[in-house]
């Protein structure tokens, strides 16, 4: 049978679609640990971000500790969480592990495009801002981030990209998601399951980072987005 | 993890120290042969891009692709052609360099000031002496910086490859570790891939601040 009759069939079956360990599932889990990783890692990385990015306090640390972050190997991080959590019922041996390595892949470019995102913006601005009587959190939230969010969702972007293709690994520990269908597929020298989870996790991989490009611009403030817009509509008023 | 069994059993560490240094020696084989082979594409992909500038978005969108595709993936997609082997591991593995070097190698020849490239014809080099003599050099520390960021992103996937039959030192973690209830050999190569990661991106920035002295004292960091 060549690979396109097997994937054909293996298609054709009912049960590869909707049975609980069919790919619609597999799909359902992957995008909800994806995004769960995700949602723990803005919450994290954007208050550390925002943090050292307005006061400028311990950002040399916190850059050094996110660029060391981002060189860590994630399959050595589940490593290293798995034993010391696998006795922990129900979870300690599969998601947890997972949890805390997708995270902590996830908050380093977040942290850095943040801290980056706010140090460009214009110190006239913030003048500005101090002149107008603002306190720091309206300073922050009305001047510095507005500025600063091309900076932080491209971070948040990358971010998300890194954790759906990562997610494949936590069917290492026998997690759910479409990394099952790829290890499964390998296990049982099925290729069509193989090739059909590697199909699914690029497709949402690409697929990520096309929203996110697009929520990118959408969410970015119009005078920052394009200033010869908004001059060219002034000069015909 | 069988109840009571240790974190670390520092006596399977002594008796295992050959093994440990043969996956090691793997892990940095994988590695070494990954960047290499990814080096010498690139730099002729980058010569081409240069002498036609059309093939610039081909080459780098296409290196995009590639870059996008979850590793497990593309393993995965290997695997009905090339087997579970080392050879679908290294196609990965070299697939994932091509972005960072191509765009890095012509970042730094794109970086060579005109005046210089201007001096050295006027000083009667052919385009290959100009290019081996005067471009390479200067832009030695963009294409070094290049090469740290393929590294330590190499040495981290590398470790994902035990899970078509290499490995490394991923092996330790996922068959000997992980697929066997035994603690020891995860850490062992947990940690030693983390370490080889750290220690390999600190080598690298070390080599590149030596080219760069000037930049380093500017207390730029990347």
């Amino acid at each position: 049978m060549t690979l396109i009759e097997e994937l054909g069939a293996w298609l054709a079956d009912p049960a590869h679609w909707t049975g609980p360990d069919g790919l619609l599932t597999r799909l359902l889990e992957h995008i909800a640990l994806s995004g769960a990783c995700l949602a723990m890692a803005v919450a994290i990385a954007l208050p550390i971000g925002l943090w050292i990015g307005h006061t400028g306090r311990g950002a040399a640390a916190v850059i050094r500790a996110a660029n060391i972050g981002q060189a860590l190997p994630t399959l050595g991080v589940i490593g290293i969480i798995l034993p010391l959590t696998a006795n922990i019922e129900p979870y300690g041996f599969d998601l947890i592990p997972s949890i805390v390595a997708l995270v902590a892949l996830a908050i380093p470019p977040i942290v850095t495009n943040t801290y980056a995102g706010l140090r460009q913006v214009d110190p006239e601005a913030i003048e500005a801002g101090r002149g107008m009587g603002m306190r720091e959190l309206q300073l922050l939230g009305l001047v510095e981030v507005p500025l600063a969010l091309p900076s932080v969702l491209a971070g948040l972007r990358i971010s998300a990209v890194q954790v759906v293709a990562t997610a494949t690994l936590a069917a290492v520990l026998g997690a759910g998601g479409l990394g099952r269908l790829i290890i499964d597929g390998i296990a049982q020298q099925d290729d069509a399951q193989l090739f059909i989870g590697a199909l699914l996790v690029a497709i949402l991989a690409i697929a990520t980072e096309l929203s996110f490009a697009g929520l990118q611009r959408l969410a970015i403030s119009p005078g920052v987005r394009g200033r010869r817009a908004v001059r060219e509509s002034a000069a015909d008023a | 993890m069988p109840p009571g069994e240790p974190l670390l059993r520092p006596d399977w560490v002594v008796n295992n120290l050959d093994v440990i240094g043969e996956r090691l020696a793997e892990h940095l084989g994988m590695t070494a042969t990954a960047v290499g082979v990814g080096f010498v594409i690139s730099f002729v992909l980058a010569l081409l891009i240069r002498r036609r500038r059309a093939l610039h978005a081909t080459v780098v969108g296409a290196a995009g692709i590639l870059y996008a595709i979850p590793s497990l993936a593309l393993f995965a997609f290997l695997i009905p052609f090339t087997g579970i082997s080392f050879v679908t591991a290294e196609i990965a593995l070299v697939s994932y360099t091509l972005l960072i070097l191509v765009r890095n190698i012509l970042l730094g020849l794109d970086s060579v000031p005109p005046d210089v490239l201007e001096a050295a014809d006027g000083m009667g080099y052919t385009s290959r002496q100009r290019l081996w003599r005067v471009e390479l050099p200067i832009a030695l520390p963009i294409i070094v910086a290049g090469l740290r960021i393929a590294t330590v992103t190499t040495i981290g996937l590398v470790t994902v490859t035990s899970l078509i039959g290499q490995g490394g030192l991923g092996y330790l973690i996922v068959v000997a570790g992980i697929n066997a209830f035994f603690p020891t050999a995860i850490y062992v190569g947990a940690l030693l891939s983390v370490a080889l990661a750290v220690a390999a991106d600190a080598l690298l920035l070390a080599v590149q601040r030596r080219l760069t002295p000037w930049s380093a004292a500017r207390g730029e960091t990347s």
